[in-house]
């Protein structure tokens, strides 16, 4: 689904990740590790397209993604960026048709199947009840919820999220976290999300991509790449794994006195 | 519950209507209203005399003249209401209005300039719009970075309303220098000028032709603007040519702007005001939004001018202050409205 060739990102002169061959099968689902500054934001942007790799090819679907035409390509995939800037007092319903948008951009309205997709996706996210909101007026965690919405309503096979669990509640977490389960099983979609949530990535995804600190990367199955030590190695503290009732639960580890 | 696609289509219909009805009304206020008062049943008659092509009558002249001066107004509220509705979508910033960026102060230094050198009216407003057009491209090539896709990270704008604003404070420093320098006797037209005025100024095309173009451009960005109002940067995910729909918007709130200015001088408050009530009484939705601050600009500045030649007739009085003394304290209410209902 995607496929990277030497990319390289790099944040002024400073190089993030170089060169990186990566690959993200059909029905993966990847979870982005690293520490603040490491490049996970940066190499999301630049997989959607927001922002243009310093050098290197991005392939989704086998096309390079310069020629894929907009359009088309806000068919295949979506992206939750990590934070959201509201200008305008769009009604949360609006806000959620507005990513209709790739099924009619030739279309002056929207149609009713776009209301019903979208209302959908908002009670799929607990949030019907806001559709009437101004999006401003939302605390953190609800705009959070919407936003998802929006990126369900999109309906494409491939998912890009950005910490998609930022300001949410415990309730929410583990519902988003059985949504993004859920939209690899049982809908077949790829996912790529970052994190700095290890429980999360360890129970959602399937693969994992490490950005250490000296920009290489370490890339594979959960099982082979969260290792306490690996993942040590790639936040600058030391990680313990603790087995609980058949799950996995990684800790930050406590200096000894 | 919640505004289907149906409502809000039969909702958006009802909107425009009635603001057309509304143009249609202050229009015929414009022409009834004035030192010689026109009764009226006579306004029909007189109308009809018009469209024959030959106003032989008092009746009719008048209209004649008055329509053709409210017919300046219209066009020039809606290029501004228009304009400001673009910019503060470009800009990402409800509070933008269309001279924010310099434009304006660009026109004033180019009308002024030409008043020093000529003061033949065509040669004011050519002037004028070559002052705006070429502030409008100084901007463009110094800020282009945020007229890129990509650029801003968070969706703002930040290089390009800075450098306006400079740009902005450059002109009205030359536009000082000029008001320094002019003779006594022609300081109360520059003044006057830069006010917004629309008493000398005689009817042409040109804003007319420029507004149909800017109309059916709005009709064909509205839905990509809702996203890029939404998303900034981020709306290129969702289809959307960011950078290409920046540049395409820049030039239209330039050239809406230049062209306001150019026949009417720099009236305030038409480009915030108007856009902001509309937004606040209709959403921001822009399919509704655009035309629906582009007839209500119209009348609004129809209604401004009505008053500014009759309050004090015969005195007239600078259309810029009739809009200042509105919209200060309607900008202000709105203000703290919001602030409570938040």
């Amino acid at each position: 689904m995607i496929r990277t060739e030497s990319l390289e990102l790099r944040a002024g002169s400073r190089i993030l990740v170089a060169p990186l061959d990566w690959h993200v099968a059909a029905g993966q689902c990847w979870c982005v590790i690293g520490r603040n500054g490491a490049g996970k934001s940066s190499l999301l942007q630049a997989l959607v397209g927001v922002t243009t790799p310093a050098a290197g090819n991005i392939l989704i679907a086998g096309r390079p993604l310069a020629t894929w035409p907009l359009v088309e390509l806000a068919r295949q995939r979506a992206y939750l960026p990590q934070a959201r800037n509201d200008a305008f007092g769009y009604q949360v319903i609006e806000s959620v048709l507005a990513a209709r948008h790739p099924y009619h951009d030739a279309h002056f309205w929207d149609a009713s199947d776009d209301h019903d997709a979208a209302l959908a996706a908002l009670q799929a996210l607990d949030v019907a009840d806001l559709a009437q909101r101004d999006v401003r007026t939302l605390s953190g965690g609800e705009r959070q919820r919407v936003a998802i919405a929006a990126l369900l309503a999109q309906q494409t096979p491939l998912v890009l999220l950005d910490e998609p669990t930022n300001a949410l509640d415990l309730a929410h977490q583990a519902g988003v976290a059985a949504l993004l389960t859920g939209l690899r099983e049982r809908q077949g979609k790829t996912v790529v999300l970052a994190s700095h949530d290890l429980n999360l990535a360890h129970a959602v995804a399937t693969h994992a991509l490490l950005l250490m600190p000296d920009g290489t990367v370490a890339a594979g199955t959960i099982a082979e790449v969260m290792q306490p030590a690996l993942l040590g190695a790639c936040l600058g503290h030391p990680i313990e794994m603790l087995a609980l009732r058949g799950r996995t639960i990684f800790l930050p580890a406590v200096a000894s006195a | 519950m919640y505004a289907s696609s149906l409502f809000v289509r039969h909702r958006s219909l009802t909107v425009l209507s009635s603001l057309s009805v509304l143009a249609l009304l202050s229009l015929g206020v414009c022409a009834a209203t004035g030192s010689v008062s026109l009764p009226l049943a006579d306004l029909p008659a007189a109308v009809a005399e018009l469209l024959r092509g030959a106003p032989a009558s008092l009746n009719a002249s008048l209209v004649a003249l008055r329509l053709g001066r409210g017919a300046i107004a219209f066009v020039t509220g809606a290029s501004l209401a228009m304009s400001g509705v673009m910019m503060q979508a470009l800009l990402r910033n409800p509070l933008a209005d269309p001279y924010i960026l310099g434009i304006s102060g660009g026109a004033a230094a180019g009308a002024l300039g030409t008043m020093l050198l000529a003061s033949a009216l065509w040669a004011v407003e050519l002037g004028a719009f070559a002052g705006a057009l070429g502030i409008a491209l100084l901007l463009y090539l110094l800020a282009r970075r945020d007229l890129k896709a990509g650029a801003a990270q968070d969706g703002g704008s930040a290089l390009l309303l800075l450098t306006g604003v400079m740009l902005s404070s450059g002109c009205m420093a030359l536009v000082t220098l000029m008001l320094a320098l002019a003779p006594e006797g022609q300081l109360r037209g520059m003044v006057f000028w830069m006010i917004g005025d629309l008493t000398a100024m005689t009817p042409t095309l040109r804003p007319w032709l420029l507004l149909a173009a800017a109309s059916i451009f709005a009709l064909r960005v509205a839905r990509p603007l809702n996203i890029l109002a939404l998303h900034g940067d981020t709306a290129v995910t969702l289809g959307v040519q960011v950078g290409a729909l920046r540049r395409s918007l820049f030039v239209c709130c330039s050239v809406l702007t230049a062209s306001a200015v150019a026949s009417a001088g720099s009236i305030g408050f038409v480009g915030l005001i108007v856009p902001h009530a509309c937004r606040f009484a209709f959403g921001p939705d822009h399919r509704l939004l655009l035309p629906a601050a582009t007839l209500a600009g119209g009348v609004f500045l129809v209604i401004a001018d009505t008053l500014a030649r009759t309050l004090a007739a015969p005195q007239q009085l600078p259309v810029g202050v009739i809009t200042a003394f509105v919209g200060v304290p309607v900008f202000l209410l709105q203000l703290h409205r919001v602030r409570r209902a938040r």
